[in-house]
């Protein structure tokens, strides 16, 4: 039974060996993510703005050639090429090169940061796990626990991206920097020793309800993170295609960056990828108050906080579908939808006294 | 930035084959009111309501609105805080009144935000059924003039005829669950309607989860009952401390059941730097629903479920056990006092009233109260506290003050069980510890002065538990339109719903010229992927010759508009 299970003070310890042991790893990953935006700002990249005056010229669309190879007389196919063409009304400008800017040096510290983002990553999942196995429960009882396993999600999402060979390279750097931040409070302020939980959290509810909040807070993130940079990559774009001149460092870093129409689709399909499972996270919480407190709902400020949030995103997703509303505007609205989850997460804890405030600070 | 090459006429052809790939509702371009009087003025605002721009802002407002009662206290959450933040803020008060900030999620004006949103749903979500019902039974648009112009495109040559290719084209897609059909010289295809299917359901189970949740309002009833150990509850009216319900609900609708509490135990953390966080409460009660007798443990996250009725364990306490005698020896009350618990190590505080039988020792009669701290892990004497150390029962003082008098319990007033009115009685002098109160150990024995009898605090200890016994109809429907939700959500996002055109003429050399394009409802990178797998499947049959010179293709319309229109 769990509740009889006691703490066991080595595998606390080591977890937050492990925790601190991943810090160091992150801040080597952070340097490396540095070192790869200054050397890959050596590189001349252009191309947006060369893009844009090619389309403001009326340049036509690009041309269709038929491409069959024949390979060693033997005639086999490849796939025709499949061309393909933004909607009219977008603009068309190509990816970023990335971080590194196609430097080779660049891209070298690029895949060591990487490198030891993977290994930062598996350190700071072991801390979680070790953390889990000293108190013989899901690590989720307090907000220690619950911004060291946020971070491990955030990282562990972006490097499935990567692994699924999505162009994700670019958030690495804003990624690393968050969770340094975010473990440096979960350290020092959020500190929590190792302990069991009060009866009320003791529910196999927990594992569900509490695991797909994390998760889904966790990819939130960086969809917030995609949709910032697309803020900032949108107006880079729009004063370029107006005739403005941006400063050098805006240019260096922005160039790099995917175009905006690809960040908005990348945080367009994270953020509508995860409000069904947001959706769910809430019905179960529902299901478990139902349980635990004999009202499914109650309107108590982490309900009401989970509520606003999910109302942002269903008003981003409509705003998508809106004419008047794309683009911007549905960006703002995303990241204001975020930001209600970051509240419900951190200010409801902290602030407002709930009937779940018992996750202890 | 829109191409500037593109003539309207193109604009229109894309637009036409774009057309319904979605039922959402066209936007209102002018903004002006109509000339129709009051008719048009009337369908005027009703297609404001159930546009999209007017839902977008519904759903702000509503989470606007959602944001006051999680800062302000609410009635219906605690009205013990509300009353705390009346007397704290005595200018807020009267603005917060007026503005229902006390009672948010009832209010007018949240009322007014979620109800016209789900008018506006409704009149949004039924002409999208009709719509989409409409495009099931008609077949996918033909394909627009320049395929070049779609998001997905590609082309070759081939040997094989016009005929023979879409006659493959239109297998293949088929073979594919999509429903084509050749039209002119093209064969148009779709596919994904559930996405369509899954966002009306969804938007339709929003509907049914607030008709669930309007219904568990108005029939719902909760109640709760405090419970000494060895005590029991029937689900009757009168035997609830507290008792609220829906307006529809009828005191009849009460499951008939009973239960007695045999024991709760409680066990909290021994050591270490949460010492004193609880760790189990279990309530063992034996029930009945008229039958034979059941037992159960009800804990924190496990409710009893009897029938329609769930009892939930709330809270727990300690009820010392004391024995009241009076100036001639006889024992005027005698039981378990449950003491309100102040602090999480269960300091707690409460009053024993003795209200009649009892005779001072010139015969008076008179009532007698007593004011009690109730501590059950004493910190020791000379600590300089009164507090509790811990949740348990490990070294319990009972600290006592006397009263006799008047308890004033017909006053009229409403009055708490826990607390003493001693407006119109008199403290008894004791000569142990403050001279007002004396702190006891269980067995001991308070004499009250001038033979004015005693007050035992008895060895046994009992606990006591509340509960919360709640009736609510409409659960089911709600957890069904909750699954219906996620699961219509999920097909509407990431079913994407797209079209596929496959055009075949012969080109000026004699030589079939195939193309295909693809267009999906927001662009998908999937698109272009299923657009090439399905031009894989398509070269078996349409196997590609030689790439002719450039010279012979003009790039920009590989389809001469002649033949295409033919
Ligand atoms: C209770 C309030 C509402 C909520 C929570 C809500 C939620 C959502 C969500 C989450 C989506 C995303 C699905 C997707 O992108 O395909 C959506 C789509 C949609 N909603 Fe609502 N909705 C509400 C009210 C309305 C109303 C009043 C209308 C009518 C004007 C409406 C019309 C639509 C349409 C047309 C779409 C499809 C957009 C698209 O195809 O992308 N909704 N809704």
């Amino acid at each position: 039974m769990i509740l009889a299970a006691t703490t066991n003070e080595s595998l606390a310890r080591m977890s937050d060996l492990l925790i601190y042991s991943s810090m160091a790893v992150y801040t080597l990953a952070f340097f490396a993510h540095i070192a790869e935006w200054v050397f890959g700002s050596r590189s001349k990249v252009g191309r947006t703005a060369a893009a844009l005056t090619q389309q403001a010229a009326g340049a036509a669309a690009p041309a269709v050639t038929v491409q069959v190879t024949k390979a060693g007389g033997t005639a086999v196919l490849d796939k025709p090429q499949v061309v393909t063409r933004s909607a009219a009304g977008t603009r068309d400008v190509p990816d970023g090169p990335g971080a590194a800017g196609g430097t080779v040096k660049g891209d070298l510290y690029g895949r060591i940061a990487v490198s030891l983002t993977v290994l930062a990553f598996l350190v700071e999942a072991s801390g979680v796990v070790a953390r889990a196995l000293s108190v013989q429960r899901a690590p989720w009882g307090n907000m220690y626990e619950f911004s060291t396993t946020f971070s491990t999600v955030a990282v562990g999402a972006y490097l499935g991206f990567l692994l699924a060979k999505k162009n994700v390279r670019w958030m690495g750097l804003p990624l690393v920097t968050t969770v340094l931040l975010d473990l440096g409070m979960a350290t020092t302020w959020l500190k929590t020793p190792s302990d069991q939980l009060v009866p009320a959290l003791d529910s196999y509810w927990l594992w569900i309800h509490v695991s797909t909040a994390i998760f889904c807070g966790a990819v939130f993130y960086i969809g917030a993170v995609g949709t910032l940079l697309y803020l900032f990559r949108d107006s880079y774009e729009n004063k370029l295609a107006t005739g403005g001149n941006p400063g050098a460092f805006a240019r260096s870093v922005m160039e790099r960056l995917p175009s905006a129409a690809s960040l908005d689709k990348f945080s367009y399909r994270v953020n509508a990828a995860v409000f069904p499972l947001w959706t769910f996270t809430i019905i179960a919480g529902a299901i478990w108050a139902g349980d635990a407190w004999g009202r499914y709902w109650g309107w108590d400020a982490k309900e009401v906080w989970s509520f606003i949030t999910w109302v942002g995103y269903a008003a981003y997703l409509h705003a998508r579908a809106t004419a008047g509303w794309k683009g911007r505007k549905a960006a703002y609205i995303a990241l204001i939808a975020f930001a209600c989850f970051l509240f419900n997460y951190y200010g409801v804890n902290i602030f407002v006294s709930s009937k779940h405030s018992y996750a202890g600070v | 930035m829109s191409k500037t090459d593109t003539t309207e006429t193109e604009r229109t052809g894309d637009e036409a084959a774009g057309a319904q790939l979605s039922t959402a509702p066209q936007e209102e371009t002018a903004l002006g009111g109509p000339t129709l009087g009051v008719v048009g003025w009337v369908r005027w605002f009703w297609r404001q309501l159930t546009s999209m721009r007017v839902a977008l802002i519904l759903l702000f407002m509503l989470s606007l609105g959602a944001v006051p009662g999680s800062l302000v206290p609410q009635t219906s959450a605690d009205e013990l805080k509300v009353a705390a933040f009346k007397a704290a803020h005595p200018t807020l008060t009267p603005l917060y009144e007026k503005l229902q900030f006390f009672d948010v999620y009832s209010s007018v004006w949240f009322s007014a935000i979620y109800i016209l949103l789900f008018v506006s749903l409704i009149g949004c979500i039924v002409p999208r059924t009709w719509q989409f019902v409409g495009q099931l039974r008609s077949r996918p648009p033909g394909a627009p003039r320049r395929l070049t112009r779609l998001p997905a495109y590609t082309t070759w040559r081939t040997e094989a005829e016009p005929e023979q290719v879409r006659e493959a084209a239109l297998a293949v897609l088929k073979e594919r669950r999509f429903r084509a059909h050749t039209a002119g010289d093209a064969v148009a295809a779709e596919k994904g309607y559930l996405r369509e299917a899954g966002n009306l359901a969804f938007h339709v189970a929003l509907i049914v989860m607030l008709v669930a949740f309007a219904w568990g309002q108005l029939f719902k009833s909760e109640g709760g009952k405090l419970i000494v150990e060895g005590d029991g509850f029937s689900n009757t009216l009168t035997q609830y401390d507290d008792f609220k319900s829906g307006s529809q609900f009828g005191t009849d609708e009460l499951q008939p059941f009973s239960f007695t509490l045999n024991s709760f135990n409680g066990t909290y953390e021994k050591g270490g730097p949460q010492r004193g966080t609880p760790r189990t409460f279990e309530a063992d009660v034996t029930y009945s629903e008229g039958g034979a007798d059941k037992k159960a443990v009800i804990r924190v996250n496990e409710p009893l479920k009897v029938g329609d009725s769930k009892v939930y364990l709330i809270a727990h306490g300690y009820a010392p056990v004391v024995t009241v005698k009076d100036g001639r020896g006889k024992t005027v009350f005698h039981g378990a006092v449950p003491m309100l618990p102040i602090d999480n190590n269960i300091t707690s505080t409460g009053a024993i009233k003795v209200m009649d039988g009892y005779r001072d020792k010139n015969g008076k009669k008179e009532q007698l109260g007593f004011t009690a701290l109730f501590v059950p892990t004493f910190a020791g004497a000379g600590s300089g506290t009164m507090f509790s150390q811990f949740p348990a029962l490990d070294f319990p003082v009972m600290a006592l003050t006397g009263y006799h008098g008047d308890l004033r319990v017909n006053s009229g007033l409403p009055q708490n069980v826990y607390q003493l009115n001693t407006t119109k009685m008199k403290q008894f002098k004791i000569d142990k510890g403050t001279g007002v109160a004396q702190r006891m150990l269980p067995g001991e024995t308070m004499t009250l002065p001038d033979g004015a009898g005693s007050i035992t605090f008895e060895k046994e200890i009992k606990e006591w538990a509340s509960f919360q016994i709640s009736q609510q109809p409409g659960n089911g429907l709600a957890l069904a339109g909750a699954i219906a939700a996620i699961a219509g959500l999920t097909g509407s996002l990431f079913i994407q719903r797209r079209r596929i055109w496959v055009r075949a003429v012969r080109g000026a050399d004699g030589v079939t010229v195939v193309e295909m394009a693809g267009l999906g409802r927001s662009e998908s990178a999937k698109l272009p992927e299923e657009l090439g797998d399905l031009a894989v499947a398509l070269t078996a049959q349409a196997p590609p010759t030689a790439v002719p010179e450039p010279a012979d293709e003009p790039a920009e319309d590989p389809a001469p508009s002649g033949e295409a229109d033919k």
